[in-house]
């Protein structure tokens, strides 16, 4: 305890730091679950819609590529300000974990949905044509050919998707969601303790090196063989 | 619709007044002409073509992987065309179809590929997919290699897996696609032999689409020659291949014979006496004929270039001679009488 007490003279409560962990983690996962869910359909309708693919409709790719686009061009920090009102309706409060996951998932899921939709191109034309040529329905070529050829491109997207959605909630600190980019900017940044900045960073390193880690295995195990 | 397929004229893929262009760039840009074709019941039916001669889109009429721009397109008696779409996929589940690139999911085992149509077709239980699977493999020889993924094998246990899962819905036709046009010619006899044989015993209907002269002479009945979105020949392979018309069959079928086009260099105007091609098939290719014509006649004759070979179970051959003699018309007339078929060359 003296050794930690010499090396970060300002940090007086440990437990505050692992609290603040665990209320990434929860922000990380929660918001993680909810953009595959929204991220995963959606960028299944752009493969879809997409002209010259399976069913081409023009108008409704047009629109919701440019939703997509749209609210990827937004920095996020500026996304989950002018969001609040949505939140607040959707949550029922701006501030904490609850309020921070509405606006990372608004941020997250074009973006995911982006990564599904290339992966997806990335499947052979032919082995589609084959399963046309079995009789298989859009659905069952969605659901047993699509998804399982490209779920290698997928998961890999979703480790892209879940670091950066450490990043966001860091960000989500500064408006009060809480976690580590949150104490990171009370304790780093407004009152110059620098020991926090550090502990905060390494713990987030450490974070993104992990689901790094995770995802390049789950990609060589599940992705082509 | 049973009684008529035991007749042996029942065709079980018919185009009526097919024709199909494509859309590009707001031009209509024709791919087939205007044609009709009957494919019999159980016959192996080989189509040729250079590419872009529009072999591809014909063959995806079968099964309207490609949609006609007009005319009708027949499979077992029902109007594909007129089908909407969960009726078609009904209808394609009984025509089974193998690629030159094999398409097969490469996330899944060899048997998850083979089980895959059978599933789509609705067989939940797993203990009737996994028998129905086995039997399959085995048919193809690949019974050992049930728990490999596609990546793991060579190209031709690749299309064997693409033969096995065709015919995972016992289909009554099989398309195929330039199927061994991305293998070895080691690897092309055998896959060819194996479709042969399915053909034989499954009493399959098989479509072929090719470039190469060479596997329609061994597994097909039946060829149509496409040039430029047209059917600029058909009849039976033995016709079509030992008297080719048209210059595009003229020049696939140089091109399976190699030792007959290097002999065209051969300088013939200093040979004497008459240029004749004979064409032997069957029964004729077995008799002496020749021989004994040239001996109850007293003509002479000079063998220029010949070969023995087969036309799928038909053993031909054909030698090109020139024969001189008093009674030269009197031999050729002998050998008509023997069977032979008889062409003159110009000099």
């Amino acid at each position: 305890m003296n050794l930690l007490q010499r090396l970060f003279p300002n940090i007086d409560d440990w437990a505050e730091i692992g609290r603040a962990c665990i209320d990434t983690l929860l922000m990380l996962g929660g918001s993680m679950a909810l953009t595959v869910a929204i991220g995963l359909p959606l960028g299944v309708l752009l493969y879809l819609t997409a002209p010259n693919q399976l069913r081409p409709m023009p108008k409704l790719y047009a629109i919701t590529s440019l939703l997509v686009n749209i609210l990827r061009s937004v920095p996020f920090i500026i996304l989950m300000i002018v969001l609040m009102p949505v939140t607040y309706v959707l949550v029922g409060t701006k501030l904490g974990i609850r309020g921070a996951i509405p606006p990372l998932v608004i941020g997250a899921a074009p973006f995911f949905a982006r990564l599904v939709e290339t992966a997806l191109r990335e499947v052979q034309q032919g082995v589609i044509e084959a399963s046309q040529a079995m009789g298989a329905s859009l659905w069952q070529i969605v659901r047993h050919v699509l998804l399982p050829e490209a779920r290698g491109g997928i998961f890999a997207g979703m480790t892209v998707t879940a670091i950066a959605l450490v990043g966001y909630t860091a960000m989500g600190g500064a408006i009060g969601s809480g976690g580590l980019g949150d104490l990171a900017y009370r304790y780093g940044y407004l009152s110059y303790k620098s020991d926090y900045m550090l502990v905060t960073v390494v713990l987030l390193i450490v974070l993104v090196q992990l689901l790094q880690m995770i995802g390049d295995r789950v990609v060589a195990r599940f992705g082509r063989h | 619709m049973a009684l008529l397929s035991h007749c042996p004229e029942f065709h079980v893929i018919r185009f009526v007044d097919v024709h199909k262009s494509y859309h590009a760039g707001g031009r209509d840009i024709p791919a087939l002409q205007r044609f009709n074709l009957d494919i019999a019941d159980g016959e192996v039916f080989g189509i040729i073509g250079l590419s872009g001669a529009g072999k591809s889109t014909l063959i995806r009429l079968v099964n309207l992987l490609e949609r006609p721009s007009g005319g009708q397109v027949f499979v077992d008696d029902v109007e594909m065309t007129a089908l909407a779409e969960p009726a078609l996929r009904a209808q394609r589940r009984r025509i089974g179809m193998i690629f030159q690139h094999f398409n097969l999911l490469a996330s899944q085992t060899v048997a998850d590929n083979v089980a895959f149509p059978i599933r789509l077709a609705g067989e939940r239980r797993a203990a009737v997919v996994r028998q129905r699977v086995e039997e399959l493999l085995a048919r193809v020889g690949l019974a050992d290699h049930a728990d490999k993924y596609p990546s793991q094998l060579s190209g031709g246990q690749k299309q064997r897996v693409g033969i096995a899962r065709a015919l995972a819905n016992r289909p009554s036709i099989l398309l195929c696609d330039e199927a061994t046009s991305a293998l070895d010619p080691q690897t092309t006899a055998s896959v060819l032999a194996l479709l042969a044989q399915i053909n034989r015993e499954l009493k399959l209907t098989i479509v072929l689409i090719t470039h190469e002269m060479d596997v329609v002479r061994r597994v097909c009945d039946r060829v149509a020659v496409l040039d430029g979105g047209a059917i600029v020949e058909r009849g039976s392979v033995a016709d079509v291949f030992l008297h080719p018309q048209h210059a595009t069959t003229k020049r696939f079928v140089n091109e399976a014979l190699p030792e007959e086009s290097a002999s065209a260099h051969v300088p013939y105007a200093q040979v004497p006496g008459r240029l004749l091609r004979l064409s032997f098939r069957g029964d004729a290719t077995m008799t002496p004929a020749l021989g004994r014509v040239a001996r109850e006649t007293g003509i002479d004759f000079n063998i220029l270039a010949g070969r023995i070979d087969r036309i799928k179970d038909l053993p031909y051959g054909q030698l090109t001679l020139a024969m001189q003699g008093d009674r030269v018309d009197a031999a050729l007339a002998a050998l008509r009488q023997a069977g032979i078929e008889i062409e003159e060359l110009p000099r």
